[in-house]
Order: C-alpha cells, then sequence, then structure tokens
C-alpha cells in the first residue's frame, strides 16, 4: 500500500487569489477525501452542477457558490463490467450505473456492496467514498454507489 | 439540391489483422486503389491537398501523421491535415475537406483514415479506446467504452423493451452481409444463439454485439462538381452534410437511449440534401456496437423513437430490405479501424451508388447516407449521396 495515503494526508485545496476554493474538479474530488459530496450552485441562474465547472452550462456565468449535496439518489442506467481496464481487473465482474441524485445533477461510479443479481433501475442508492488516495497524479478519492 | 463536392474515386484495405503493416502502409494501400481506380487523375498534378482522420497516437508511438501519410503517397509538399474526432475522425476529416473545396480553396483533395489496432493487446486497445471518454469520471471508475453502450443499451431495453435477441439480430445480419464483402475482417455468418450465448462483455452487451479490432484503411478522391466529369463518368455526389455535438461522458445527458448529436447532424444533412428518410435507399451506420445501430434506426429517422428493435425484427434493414444498412457488413463485421470507418462508410456508398458493390449490390440505389459518431456520440456526422451520371 505504499502508494496510497490516508486522508489526513491528502492534499490543500486549489484556491484563487481571494482564497476562496476553485470551481474544478481537483477541489471535487479533494472534498470526497473529506466525505462530502458538493457540487456548485450558479449564482446567475441558480443550476446546480456537479462535476463542478468554471462556466454555467445553462447560462454561462462564472458565479458560483459551492452547495453541499445529499448524497441520495436512484439508478437510472448500469452495466455489469466483465472485461475491464488493467487497473479494475481484479473487481470484475463489477457493477456501473449512472445515479440521479436528489438534488438534481446525474453522476456516474461503481455499485459495491450489493449483489450483481439484485441490481434494479430505480433502486435508491447512496454515495459513499474510498478512504485511501493515490499517491501520484491524479490523487483523486473515489466516490461509490451503494444500496441506501 | 447543388452538391458540396463530388466523389470521383475511392479505395480502401483490405479490413482485418494486417500483421506488420503499420498505418502509413495500410493508408499508401486504401490510396494506390483510388489513384489505379481513376485512370484519368494525375495525382501530383491534380491532388491538391490531403485531409486524413486517425484517432490515437498510442497505437503506434506515432503523431504528426499527415506529412508522413501524404509523403508516403508521394504528394510532397502539398499541405496535410489531420483531423480527430475519435471514431468519427475521418467523417470529421471529410466535412473539412468539403469546407476547402466549398471555399475555393482546393478543386481536387484526398480524404481519408487510418487505425492500425491489432498488435495491441485486447486490453491495450480497450484502455486507448477509453481515452475518448471522460477521465476524471467515466475512466476513474471503471467505466470502459462497452461499458457507456451497455448502459445506454440497458437504458433502451428498460424504456422501451428491446431485448438482448433484437440487438444480437444487428450483429447476424451485419455478418450475412460481412460475408458478401471480399474486403472484411469476417466474412462468416453467425447465429442469433453464437451472439447471445458469447462471452459477456458489458452486459448485455456480449462479445459478438461488438466491434472487432481491425487494422485498415480508406480513402476518397473528392472535386469540385463542376470538374467531377473530367475524371469520371460515375461520380457520386455529397449533397448534405451535417455534424453536431453532445456532452463528452454519457451521464451530463438527460436520456441515454438517445445520440443528439447524430440526431442533429442528421436534420441539417436532410435538408441540406432536400430528401427525407424515406428516400434513403443504402445507409451505412455506425455499429461499434449492435445497441449504436438500434439508435441509428432511430435518429436517422428510418423508425419512431424506440421502435429501433422492431425494425430489425421485420429485416427491413437486411440486403432485400426497405432500407438495407450497413452492406459493408459494418463495423461489426467489416471492422473499425477506428479513424478508417468515416471514409470506408463512404467508400461503401459510392460503391452502392455506382453498381460496383458485387453481391450485395442494392438495386436503382439513387440516394446513400452515412452515419458516424465518436466515443459516446459525442460527435455525429451524417452525409448524404446521390448518384452523379
Amino acid at each position: 500500500m505504499s502508494k496510497t495515503m490516508t486522508r489526513e494526508a491528502s492534499k490543500d485545496f486549489v484556491r484563487d487569489a481571494h482564497g476562496e476554493i476553485l470551481p474544478i474538479i481537483e477541489n471535487f474530488y479533494s472534498y470526497c477525501a473529506e466525505g462530502k459530496l458538493m457540487g456548485i450552485k450558479c449564482v446567475g441562474c441558480g443550476q446546480i452542477m456537479c462535476p463542478p465547472r468554471a462556466i454555467c452550462r445553462n447560462c454561462l456565468s462564472d458565479k458560483y457558490e459551492w452547495v453541499e449535496l445529499k448524497e441520495r439518489g436512484k439508478l437510472v442506467t448500469y452495466t455489469i463490467i466483465y472485461f475491464p481496464p488493467t487497473q479494475f481487473q481484479l473487481l470484475a465482474p463489477y457493477a456501473v450505473g449512472i445515479s440521479k441524485l436528489d438534488d438534481g445533477p446525474h453522476l456516474p461510479g461503481m455499485i459495491k456492496n450489493v449483489k450483481l443479481e439484485e441490481i434494479t433501475i430505480g433502486m435508491p442508492l447512496r454515495v459513499d467514498y474510498e478512504t485511501v488516495i493515490p499517491k501520484d497524479w491524479p490523487r483523486w478519492a473515489r466516490y461509490f454507489f451503494k444500496p441506501a | 439540391m447543388s452538391p458540396i463536392a463530388s466523389i470521383v474515386s475511392a479505395g480502401i484495405s483490405k479490413f482485418g489483422v494486417r500483421e506488420g503493416l503499420y498505418s502509413r502502409e495500410l493508408f499508401s494501400e486504401a490510396a494506390k486503389e483510388a489513384f489505379d481506380n481513376c485512370p484519368n487523375l494525375d495525382p501530383r498534378r491534380d491532388v491538391k491537398a490531403l485531409f486524413v482522420g486517425m484517432m490515437s497516437e498510442s497505437y503506434e508511438h506515432q503523431a504528426h501523421v499527415a506529412p508522413l501519410f501524404l509523403d508516403w503517397i508521394g504528394l510532397l509538399p502539398k499541405p496535410a491535415f489531420r483531423t480527430e474526432g475519435a471514431c468519427a475522425s475521418s467523417s470529421v476529416a471529410m466535412r473539412t475537406a468539403l469546407f476547402s473545396i466549398a471555399s475555393g480553396a482546393y478543386d481536387v483533395v484526398i480524404v481519408g483514415g487510418v487505425e492500425k489496432m491489432t498488435h495491441v493487446s485486447m486490453t491495450g486497445v480497450t484502455e486507448i479506446l477509453a481515452m475518448a471518454s471522460d477521465f476524471p469520471f467515466e475512466q476513474w471508475h471503471g467505466i470502459s467504452f462497452p461499458g457507456i453502450f451497455g448502459m445506454m443499451a440497458v437504458d433502451h431495453m428498460h424504456r422501451y423493451g428491446t431485448t438482448e435477441e433484437q440487438l444480437a439480430k444487428v450483429a447476424v445480419k451485419n455478418h450475412d452481409h460481412g460475408a458478401l464483402n471480399p474486403k472484411a475482417h469476417f466474412q462468416k455468418r453467425i447465429t442469433v444463439d453464437e451472439v447471445l450465448s458469447s462471452k459477456p462483455v458489458a452486459w448485455p452487451l456480449k462479445l459478438y454485439d461488438c466491434c472487432p479490432r481491425s487494422d485498415g484503411a480508406s480513402c476518397l478522391i473528392l472535386t469540385s462538381p463542376r470538374i467531377a466529369k473530367k475524371f469520371t463518368d460515375t461520380p457520386v455526389n455529397i449533397i448534405g452534410s451535417g455534424q453536431a455535438q453532445d456532452t463528452l461522458s454519457l451521464f451530463e445527458r438527460d436520456n441515454f437511449s438517445t445520440m443528439k448529436a447524430a440526431r442533429l447532424a442528421a436534420k441539417q444533412a436532410y435538408d441540406q440534401a432536400g430528401i427525407t428518410p424515406a428516400d434513403v435507399d443504402v445507409a451505412e451506420v455506425h455499429d461499434c456496437f449492435t445497441i449504436a445501430e438500434i439508435l441509428a434506426y432511430e435518429e436517422l429517422g428510418f423508425c419512431k423513437t424506440g421502435e429501433g428493435g422492431k425494425l430489425i425484427d421485420e429485416g427491413q434493414t437486411h440486403l432485400g430490405g426497405k432500407i438495407p444498412v450497413n452492406t459493408s457488413g459494418g463495423l461489426k463485421a467489416k471492422g473499425h479501424p477506428v479513424g478508417a470507418t468515416g471514409t470506408a462508410q463512404a467508400h461503401e456508398i459510392y460503391l452502392q451508388l455506382t453498381n460496383q458493390a458485387g453481391k450485395r449490390q442494392v438495386a436503382n440505389a439513387d440516394f446513400g447516407l452515412t452515419e458516424n459518431v465518436g466515443g459516446s456520440a459525442s460527435t455525429g456526422v451524417v452525409h448524404i449521396y446521390q448518384r452523379g451520371d
């Protein structure tokens, strides 16, 4: 496990000149390392975006505020991966899917703590977080879904 | 409908496992065929530029391929352009080439595409293809490309009742057609049972729902319509061209049973050509996975939304049906050397509209269509063709 580090050793957020946490993917994952699912709310139109973006996909505003999202959602679609990319080979077969979060956005991820044959569209899911963070880029703490 | 440009010749390499041949050699094979098929063309005198689509430098550890391919087909020092649009790379090259002709910059160009894949392991290819999906939210969570189309298939099955048997029938049809194409990777028929019992890749997609990894190249000689007859008595005119984009990642869309980029590209192309889906006599569509062909039927207007499964059940897209689709064998049987696919689709339509398609010839075809998507249909390109003789 030399290639991983614990949450306590996770790195700082990337901030602007005023110390504000920038609405970027790196910071989204830094929040995940703290066990928080964060998105941004556009100050211009109220659109909630997860992952965060610098420019609102709805009104093109760059004014934002971070909002903590509810970790609940429902499974919209999924698949079972039998032939995975190299680094996931030990996990196969595994399920991945897209959850529609109660706050609106879709989020994709792995579905864990469930028997593959018990996965159904519409099932309630909860977001949880891995506790280890890779040492090298990208140092992103993965979130995943589990049955609520 | 005044044509945008005319195809006066076309060439394609044999698709498949081309051991020891790399992209420059495959591209040379396709270009030589296109040159040889057009005796009135003096490539060095007439061809003004090269446009080429290739997806990835990773397969051969080779970037900056536009001057390389240009040199290997003997056309130095003309300008050469390379485009990348994942699996739609050479369709984007085609559009770039069309713009160059429509603007008056060039009157004759060569446009093509190539990919060399089979020297890389299946796992390696899976990873290189995955680069066309979103890294931080798809690749990072173990979502492979078959996985993305698997999620689209599950959505379509849940929403419309599409079945695994209907998906399998797409593969069976395209293998039927591929068996008639001497350039196809697979020239062997398969059965629904063989598809259904093949190894699972990303449920509900099984190995035979997925296109193979292939080596190959394809190209077209395009001219301004006003000079096409100098080169051939039987040109094929491109009368509609459309392109649209969608989010790179699947999850950021509202509906996973659509390919909006393909639908919007088709609308542009139909409007420009002044024809409707009912006018199309033969089509080549993007069947990287069987579900993608079902979705293409719906987005191109060959059937209503949700009825793609029914259309394949009715056999209407088989040779002899109302609208034969993928007479070449499609990506599934002809093969999908990623960058080569767009112009390979155009190559098949060129053969069909010039009565050169041999055993898979569609009788009396006047209008053809190609639909090529990149990634999870983040890029969609549609072209419409008409006999020019």
